[in-house]
């Protein structure tokens, strides 16, 4: 059973960041699908929840070189916006393969962002070993179970996964966070935003608390960029990413041009390739520079056991992705 | 709970909330601890059994119900949250003569179920689909039914249900 909590509907940008700034023991409530799942399990247990979604910050907005996607728009909402459809549909094809439908028309693009990672053992007070729920405590990851973790910026205290789906287009575009604290407004590109667990596993962001995201601007890519999001898993559909990857090309005459690249299912983070940027930016759009790409892209990877198998899973997941994004045939 | 009609209304604590939420069209008063799930107010405070608690936890469907037209899983959604909000559930889907909703007749005609426990989760997420204009393919229906789980496997059946209403476009496959 959840701990009691009060409930408190906000109607105010400025009062709930207030509210949830002035109490340790508050937190924001949007879509509530990893919130009030991570309470049924006793993970989370605030004595108060500040329900946002009431407040004016819904919608797609564009300008000429960016959209500007408020906090509460759902996954559903993005993924039907005509620009998002036209200009970057590997971001909505991230959003689409990812949960069911009830959960997108629920789930909010800042919870997304948020979510929790769903390493069993974090999630599972009963287990004590976990750095992530408790500093210090140690990782049952590590010589228990783990197939759904990470490879990439793992440390030796924590290889939890970061789930998201769309946030793995969304690092490759560069998109920028804008959060509200109770002493201003500030910018936080999201390549930045995540931190790799390092000593600190439980630290996971660079928001503070109390401050809240009202908005996700998305750069729109060069006309003519072409995009795509490959997501490989256990069951054809309702599952996390073992491995996935997400590609906008821009080729002129068979030379890749520009080359945004980010990896999911692998990284203790939403993943940015930029190693594989590198191979591919002047390159001619075949088979063996993307092959290239995808080694240079997982040099870095570390595995226990149960996760070796990701490491060339994830490079034919790169390569896949690359050759339907550019068309490339042999 | 005697005398409890009795009593002068108490001023609810701060782990209560009073609630008016409209269930198929009927507005209903409640008062519930916050902690209280949408899914459990249908169930356990107003008697509505239609709609099935499977895993509680968002990941199976069983517990779909349409919130301003959505489908939503509502174990995941606090009735507190639903304060002023339009909720149809299983029960609010035929029509007032008693008749089933065209995607209840198809389930019926196709066999669409076993033991009939994802049933209701299942047709709410049909009629749902259907408004989404997302049943053009046994592919499409399948993915955009992923979120509702049938430990029975009655999944061909299933599909067929919503092909058969979807190929018909009937007119009152709405809610
Ligand atoms: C069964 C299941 C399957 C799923 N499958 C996938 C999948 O395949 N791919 C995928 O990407 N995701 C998946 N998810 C995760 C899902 O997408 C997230 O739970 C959802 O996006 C979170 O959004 P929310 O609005 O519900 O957030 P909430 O649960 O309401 O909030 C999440 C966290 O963010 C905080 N928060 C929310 N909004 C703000 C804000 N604006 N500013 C500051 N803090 C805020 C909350 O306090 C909370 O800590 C799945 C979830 C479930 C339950
Ligand atoms: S991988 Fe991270 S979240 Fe999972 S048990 Fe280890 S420390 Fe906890
Ligand atoms: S009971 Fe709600 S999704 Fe399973
Ligand atoms: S009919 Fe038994 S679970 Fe679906």
């Amino acid at each position: 059973m959840m701990r009691a909590f009060e409930y408190v509907r906000a109607t105010d940008t400025a009062r709930a960041v207030e509210m949830v700034t002035a109490d340790p023991n508050t937190s924001y409530l949007a879509g509530g699908t990893t919130q009030l799942d991570l309470m049924k399990d006793g993970v989370l247990a605030p004595e108060r929840l500040v329900d946002i979604t009431h407040l004016p910050l819904r919608g797609v907005t564009g300008g000429r070189g960016a959209l500007r996607v408020g906090a509460l728009t759902t996954m559903e909402e993005l993924a039907a916006d005509t620009t998002v459809v036209e200009r970057i549909p590997f971001v909505r094809d991230a959003l689409l393969l990812g949960a069911s439908t009830q959960l997108r028309n629920m789930a909010t693009i800042a919870g997304n962002l948020l979510q929790r990672t769903r390493c069993r053992y974090f999630r599972d007070p009963a287990v004590a070993a976990c750095n992530k729920r408790e500093r210090g405590s140690g990782c049952a990851a590590m010589t228990g179970t783990a197939r759904m973790h990470a490879i990439l910026g793992t440390s030796p205290h924590c290889i939890a996964l970061h789930a998201s789906d769309v946030a793995v287009p969304l690092v490759a575009l560069d998109a920028i966070l804008r959060v509200q604290g109770r002493d201003g407004a500030r910018g936080v590109p999201l390549t930045r935003f995540y931190l790799t667990p390092g000593d600190t596993p439980d630290v996971e962001n660079l928001l503070r608390h109390g401050e809240l995201i009202t908005a996700v601007e998305i750069p729109l890519p060069a006309l003519g960029t072409r995009s795509g999001y490959l997501k490989v898993r256990d069951r054809v559909s309702y599952e996390f990413a073992l491995t996935s990857a997400a590609a906008a090309l821009l080729i002129e005459d068979g030379i890749i041009v520009e080359a945004r690249v980010g990896l999911g299912g692998v990284g203790t983070v939403p993943w940015r390739a930029r190693e594989a940027e590198e191979i591919l930016i002047g390159a001619p759009a075949t088979m063996e520079v993307f092959r290239q790409s995808a080694e240079r892209a997982l040099e870095g990877a570390r595995t226990i056991s149960g996760t070796a198998f990701k490491v060339e899973l994830a490079k034919r997941t790169l390569v896949r992705i690359l050759r339907t994004v550019s068309g490339v045939v042999a | 709970m005697t005398g409890a009609a009795a009593r002068p209304p108490r001023a609810a604590a701060p782990y209560e909330v009073d609630l008016a939420l409209r269930v198929n069209g009927i507005t209903r008063r409640l008062r519930v601890d916050t902690r209280v799930t949408l899914l459990d107010a249908l169930r356990d405070v107003l008697g509505m059994t239609g709609t099935k608690k499977g895993c509680d936890q968002g990941a199976c469907g069983a517990c779909t119900v349409l919130l301003d037209g959505r489908r939503v899983v509502s174990c995941l959604v606090l009735a507190a949250a639903c304060e002023g909000r339009d909720v149809t559930t299983i029960e609010g889907l035929a029509h007032d003569d008693g008749t089933p909703h065209p995607v209840q007749q198809a389930f019926i005609r196709h066999d669409g179920f076993q033991c009939g426990y994802c049933t209701p989760g299942q047709i709410m997420s049909a009629v749902s689909l259907l408004a989404e204009g997302r049943g053009g393919s046994d592919a499409e229906i399948r993915e955009f039914m992923s979120g509702n789980l049938c430990r029975c496997g009655a999944y061909p059946n299933i599909v067929a249900a919503i092909r058969e209403v979807a190929k018909a476009g009937d007119d009152d496959a709405g809610v």
